[in-house]
């Protein structure tokens, strides 16, 4: 194989850099706006409730937690399982994992009743608690794949970078295993409260952040008038298939467990009949346009190295990403808690037995919006601060 | 867990005390005071495990319409609504339910259940939900970062999140935008030694006495008695949560 050389990524005209930046820098401002105007106020300009506590901000911050380590796979292969056509991506592996990771944080942050007090949740653990578990498992992530890309990036210590990638992927099967467990511990609620929840956020994060890994990695080449290989890419959207098939694959496990038992039918119904947005989200945002549609471009012979398709899968997986995450968060909240089974209730001074109402409001999506601006700005500007990029990625000749 | 960083201290314990004993001599009926007072621990005691407060509700006595029970939550607490049900935050609320099979109709308030094993407590990251040594499960309003994870844990829907800007607030208890809070069962009055809630005085002074409260450690409490003699449910009883709260006739 022939030697890599890395190279910061200069656009092809500055103004274009520099242009793309600020508009980044924008959407972070409104975004931060937002924040303030809502701590200012207090929830209660939100479409968030004592019913849906957890709304938009936090459909956007699993998002980009699930992808950030998920983003994190290719580097994985090629470290630790040893494929020599996802070595040269490993450094933009670990860019990309911690810009997403710092997005959603930023988010979920932000949204807190009381984000000043960020220093009480890293200095007070509660151990039993699955969100203490994940302030140090997101934390860690940000110094473990710092290392990563350090031992990937610095010839002298390079010797470690197999020992530090497998720390690295231990790490995020971790993370994610954590940030599932969030809803997968939550016996009150009946679309929560399920062991599979864990695993199923595991493949989530690959194929979400395969997805993102794709769609950036060929934007910026695109921006950087560089060439990738149709071999390369091919090798990436397969493998994308694959985690899509086996998002699906859980999902259809989880529905089917939960059709299995008669007290869970009613949340069943709910998400896959009734339950006119989230029913509506589920079918056609999450199993058409998430799944269907970029299976379809991906195996498609029609679509066969078209670079266009594969984009198009990417984004179509990473829409209906977004969709499922809002199914299980607001869905799972929307449907009433059975406090007493057998009993219809008539009358509640606090909508017990009722479908809560959402609607999200501009500030909330704007704040998540900025999650995602971040995550972009801190690859834009990482990889024009380091070699990040290989010169070329073509493929090799054997 | 006795020590707690949002207990009142002595001189604030004494005050409450004070407004209490002084507030309750000019509504309450006498004998009552001297019940609550007869009943009282040294001030100065910290929370202790030879206690374990808790309720019990008789549906049956529950009056259709009445809200008693919420109002005097809300004056005691400083929960002022804001014409917004959605955000307001509600401590007790009343409920009023169907048998689907029998038709048979029954109404109750629902507030936190004060669980044995909360699982509010097992999932806040800082512990600031926290359950006292006498069973009370609490805010630490100082701890709480406002991260819901309670709200979402709680099965009984029991907390709700500060939306706005609290003004005015009560000396009862001190509250703030962007923390959850919930049902303390009158903490306040608890540790000024008033062995009635709020909610219950409102109950027995409308004349149902659907509610009563005492110490579920203690045989010889009226409580006590009552869940021995009578068959007790817990809501969401298969959590095995064991809540200080239990319903008769439900």
């Amino acid at each position: 194989m022939t030697k890599m050389y890395y190279r910061e990524l200069y656009c092809g005209s500055p103004v274009r850099f520099w242009l793309g930046l600020a508009l980044l820098g924008s959407f972070i401002a409104v975004g931060l706006g937002a924040a303030f105007y809502m701590e200012h106020n207090g929830h209660w300009v939100t479409g968030m409730t004592n019913q849906i506590v957890w709304g938009l901000p936090h459909v956007f911050a699993i998002f980009l937690i699930v992808a950030a380590s998920g983003a994190l796979n290719v580097a994985s292969i090629g470290s630790v399982f040893g494929g020599p056509l996802y070595k040269p991506l490993g450094r933009f592996s670990g860019l990309l994992a911690i810009g997403l990771l710092a997005g959603g944080l930023m988010v979920l942050v932000l949204d807190l009743g009381r984000p000043d007090r960020l220093i009480v949740a890293m200095t007070q653990y509660n151990f039993k608690s699955i969100f203490a578990w994940n302030v140090i498992l997101y934390s860690g992530f940000f110094a473990i794949v710092g290392v990563y890309l350090w031992t990937m990036m610095d010839r002298t210590v390079n010797k470690f970078s197999r020992p530090a990638g497998f720390a690295a992927f231990f790490w995020r099967i971790a993370l994610t295993t954590g940030t599932g467990s969030i809803f997968g511990f939550l016996v009150a609620r009946e679309a929560y409260d399920a062991a599979i929840m864990a695993p199923m956020f595991v493949i989530m994060s690959f194929s979400y952040g395969l997805a993102f890994f794709i769609i950036t990695l060929i934007a910026a080449y695109m921006w950087g008038d560089r060439e990738i290989g149709d071999y390369r890419l091919a090798k990436l959207k397969n493998l994308l298939g694959v985690f899509v098939g086996a998002v699906l694959y859980f999902t259809l496990v989880y529905n089917l467990t939960n059709l299995y038992a008669t007290q869970h039918h009613g949340v069943e119904r709910f998400i896959l009949l009734d339950g006119g947005i989230y029913t509506q989200m589920f079918w056609i945002g999450q199993v058409l346009i998430g799944s269907i549609v970029p299976l379809f471009l991906i195996y498609s012979p029609a679509f066969n190295k078209s670079r266009w398709a594969i984009a198009a899968a990417s984004i179509a997986v990473l829409i209906g990403g977004f969709f499922q995450i809002y199914v299980i968060v607001i869905g799972g909240q929307a449907y009433p808690m059975s406090l007493f089974p057998g009993k219809e209730v008539l009358e509640s001074g606090f909508f017990d037995g009722a479908v809560a109402s959402y609607t999200p409001t501009f500030p909330e999506a704007a704040l998540g919006v900025a999650g995602i601006a971040v995550a972009l700005a801190m690859v834009a500007v990482g990889a024009r601060l380091f070699k990040v990029f290989p010169e070329t990625l073509e493929d090799p000749a054997n | 867990m006795s020590n707690k960083g949002d207990q009142p201290t002595m001189e604030r314990r004494n005050f409450i005390g004070g407004t209490i004993a002084a507030a309750g001599a000019v509504t309450l009926a006498p004998g009552v005071i001297l019940q609550a007072v007869a009943a009282n621990k040294a001030e100065t005691e910290a929370a202790s495990s030879e206690n374990r407060w808790g309720m019990v509700i008789d549906t049956n006595k529950c009056a259709d319409g009445c809200t008693a029970c919420v109002d005097a939550c809300s004056d005691e607490h400083g929960l002022e609504g804001h014409g917004r049900p959605q955000t307001d935050a509600v401590w007790i609320r009343t409920v009023k339910l169907k048998d689907t099979q029998t038709g048979h109709i029954s109404r109750l308030p629902l507030m936190c259940q004060h669980c044995e094993h909360p699982p509010c407590v097992d999932v806040c990251p800082t512990t600031a939900s926290f359950k006292r040594a006498d069973g009370l499960v609490l805010v630490d309003r100082h701890r709480c970062i406002g991260c819901r994870y309670c709200m979402m844990a709680c099965p009984y829907k029991a907390r709700s999140f500060v939306h706005e800007v609290i003004t005015d607030q009560s000396v009862n208890a001190p509250r703030g935008k962007g923390c959850v809070e919930s049902c303390t069962l009158c903490v306040h009055r608890i540790d000024a030694g008033v062995m009635q809630t709020a909610c219950q005085e409102a109950c027995t002074k409308e004349g149902h006495g659907a509610i009563l409260f005492g110490d579920l450690k203690d045989p010889n409490s009226e409580i006590s008695q009552a869940l021995k003699k009578y068959d007790s449910t817990q809501i969401r009883a298969d959590l095995e949560l064991n809540t200080g709260v239990r319903y008769f006739n439900l």
